[in-house]
């Protein structure tokens, strides 16, 4: 039963790839295109829907990865690129390009396990990093078995799933991964893809949910919004300040709440293993690419006033999925970024919320 | 004098006429020979961007790119050993299991199968090859791998587990996806390659030919082992090499349940990767240079695989064409 139902839900994903394929070989002129991480797909189509009956103005997103979203914005194929991993300020000025961060959300490790019920077992990063590292093996050892005093833990083999495509989501993990293991950091790294030690790779997020729902014993990790539709059993994480916390959207925000935005150059800022009882130590914010001087402004401007549009009236839905609007001081400072750096040849601001 | 006339007005008709034949046929000739040209020309663009778009990952790495297997995205480390053994493994496990099965079918549809049977069962096999290779990947996923990982996995970690080598071959823990399970799917999908081919070429064999070793009082088997096999073994190999092309390049399907781990594992059950998974999984998000080029050397080496095993193929069905006898 629960087979029919993943087959179906993969068939109308599928479904709605094909739709994206054919629009995109036929889009109109009126249709703002872009391109980019599958990590904020979901809220990305959700505005556009909404926007589309509201202004009669598409958007064509593809969510082809965020690697594939740089790449098609440095070639200028797109009006916009969308990267889960934000870009260096050197990076942005080399290519011409700038940054602004459109949602929030979170990555959680997410278990398949018999008898255990969510919020009955919790992980701390050194644990989870070796867990993935390949060091621990086994669902009882004594480390996991040490951090749930009160869960019965079975003899199972550990399987890990992880994405073998290029990810934002794994740069989040793995970056997390870095931050509070230093045997990760050195053996491994950090970034959208990495020379994983163990385990299997499987294709985007809905590879690895599926994965993990199929074989006991699996441990992975998937972008939230994915996790609670799939209903995987998701594993409490315990933060920087040593408290157990579950995912939620309030908890990506009180990481997101540490966070300091005006200083950061390019508003290049990672969540992870933010600071705060109850922040969620892998949170972090996705990203939008944008040339400064657009070959097409009137298409950057259509662009510019659709995320306008969500920032001002996208708060609900985003919250509806999950993801964590961004606070009202960023979004004041990515409108002044928008008037100050994207201009189109005549030197004037492509385009000037009414905000 | 009137008739010289004519004639020579004939005559000059025929040569236009004959002149417009020949200038059709000229530029018929030249038609096709431009499109033969042209799949030169493809193949050796092919070649050539594929070998350009290599170099920088070939000079980065040397000889060393064909022997590591570490395939660091985050240090800019590729060595491309694990896709390839994933991508010969899981071929040849796969034909391991087609080639037989697909000449037993082969051997009973021309052989031994009521005709009534025959052409129902001939339609289902080459229904399956019509099958999309995405089909296969996503049926493999949800529906094949959990059934071999609680039942056909445990029970060779068993049977093995106490065998030296063996044991090695197939150790667990069983995770369902993995190399054999890639090597399974592989098989169903070039069976009905090898199976309509050999069928086909089985049928060529003179009745008179089988007749006769009838008579003579041997059995189905030697009949088959002795008449027929040797009569279509240039056909046969054809089949099987055609298979093992589309088993070599196979992309979906596999990525679906190798397991994409870029490591090599003595164990069939473990996962692993190949050039094609690899290159279907990366591609996109491949950011730098380096990896870019390191993705395309793969599609260079598996270029290469494919020609020499074409190339193999052709030598030995030569061979077979000049010495009928051997």
């Amino acid at each position: 039963m629960e087979i029919t139902v993943n087959i179906t839900t993969l068939a109308l994903r599928a479904g709605f790839a094909l739709i994206g394929a054919s629009l995109a070989s036929s889009a109109l002129a009126a249709d703002i295109s872009g391109a980019g991480a599958t990590f904020p797909y979901p809220i990305y189509a959700k505005w556009a829907d909404v926007y589309k009956k509201e202004t009669d103005i598409g958007l064509n997103y593809q969510s082809i990865g965020s690697g594939g979203g740089i790449k098609q914005i440095k070639q200028k194929t797109v009006t916009f690129g969308a990267s889960d991993m934000p870009l260096t300020s050197k990076e942005l000025d080399d290519a011409g390009l700038i940054q602004f961060p459109t949602v929030i959300g979170g990555a959680v490790p997410a278990i398949n396990l018999d008898g255990i019920k969510p919020g009955d077992i919790k992980l701390d990063g050194k644990t989870l990093a070796d867990i993935f590292l390949g060091k621990i093996v086994k669902w009882n050892d004594v480390a996991i078995q040490k951090l749930n005093p009160e869960t019965k833990l079975p003899a199972q083999a550990i399987m890990v799933v992880h994405r073998s495509d290029g990810s934002g989501t794994t740069f989040l993990f793995t970056d997390y991964l870095s931050k509070v293991s230093p045997d990760w950091k050195s053996k491994v790294g950090a970034n959208t893809a990495v020379e994983w030690p163990v385990g299997i790779g499987a294709k985007g997020n809905e590879g690895v949910a599926n994965n993990v729902m199929q074989t006991k014993g699996s441990i992975g990790y998937v972008e939230y919004a994915y996790a609670k539709q799939n209903k995987l059993l998701i594993v409490d994480l315990i933060n920087k300040d040593s408290k157990s916390v579950a995912p939620s959207a309030e908890s990506f925000q009180a990481a997101a709440a540490n966070a300091d935005w005006a200083k950061a150059e390019g508003f290049y800022v990672i969540l992870t293993n933010e600071a705060g009882a109850n922040s969620w130590p892998i949170a972090g914010a996705t990203f939008i690419l944008m040339h400064k001087q657009p070959q097409d402004p009137a298409a950057a401007a259509e662009a510019l006033k659709f995320f306008d549009w969500a920032y001002r009236k996208g708060g609900k839905m985003a919250e509806d999925l999950d993801y964590v609007p961004m606070p009202a001081n960023v979004v004041t400072l990515i409108r002044k970024t928008w008037s100050d750096s994207i201009k189109g040849a005549d030197g004037k601001p492509v385009f000037a919320s009414t905000m | 004098m009137v008739d010289v006339t004519m004639s020579e007005a004939t005559a000059a008709d025929r040569a236009r006429v004959l002149r417009g034949f020949i200038a059709s046929d000229k530029l018929f000739h030249n038609l096709t020979r431009g499109s033969a040209l042209l799949v030169l020309i493809i193949l050796f663009g092919v070649m050539v961007s594929l070998f350009l778009g290599a170099i920088p990952a070939l000079r980065a790495f040397g000889f060393n790119f064909f022997t590591t297997q570490s395939w660091n995205p985050v240090t800019e480390k590729f060595g491309a050993l694990a896709p390839i053994y994933g991508t010969i493994v899981t071929s040849v496990v796969a034909m391991g299991i087609a080639v037989p099965v697909g000449i037993g079918v082969a051997i009973f549809l021309t052989e031994l199968c009521p005709r009534v049977l025959s052409r129902p069962i001939g339609i289902a096999i080459e229904l399956l090859a019509g099958i999309p290779s995405i089909i296969y990947g996503i049926w493999g996923l949800f529906v094949f791998a959990p059934f071999l990982q609680q039942t056909l996995q445990p029970a060779l970690i068993e049977l093995f587990g106490p065998i030296p080598v063996l044991n090695a071959l197939f150790a667990g823990p069983p995770y369902g996806i993995g190399m054999l399970t890639a090597s399974l799917i592989l098989a169903i999908m070039v069976l009905p390659f090898i199976t309509s081919i050999t069928r086909d070429v089985f049928e060529t064999t003179p009745a008179v030919l089988k007749e006769s070793a009838y008579a003579l009082g041997a059995t189905t088997w030697e009949v088959v082992w002795n008449v027929v096999l040797p009569y279509t073994r240039a056909g046969v190999l054809g089949g099987v090499m055609l298979g093992l092309g589309r088993a070599l390049g196979e992309t979906m399907a596999v990525t679906f349940v190798i397991g994409n781990a870029h490591k090599i594992n003595p164990s069939l059950l473990a996962p692993g990767t190949t050039i094609s998974a690899t290159i279907a999984n990366e591609f996109t998000e491949a950011v730098g240079d380096l990896y870019t080029s390191a993705l395309i050397a793969l599609g260079l080496i598996l270029f290469f695989i494919t020609f020499t095993v074409l190339a193999i193929a052709r030598y030995l069905l030569s061979r077979i064409e000049q010495h009928p006898g051997l």
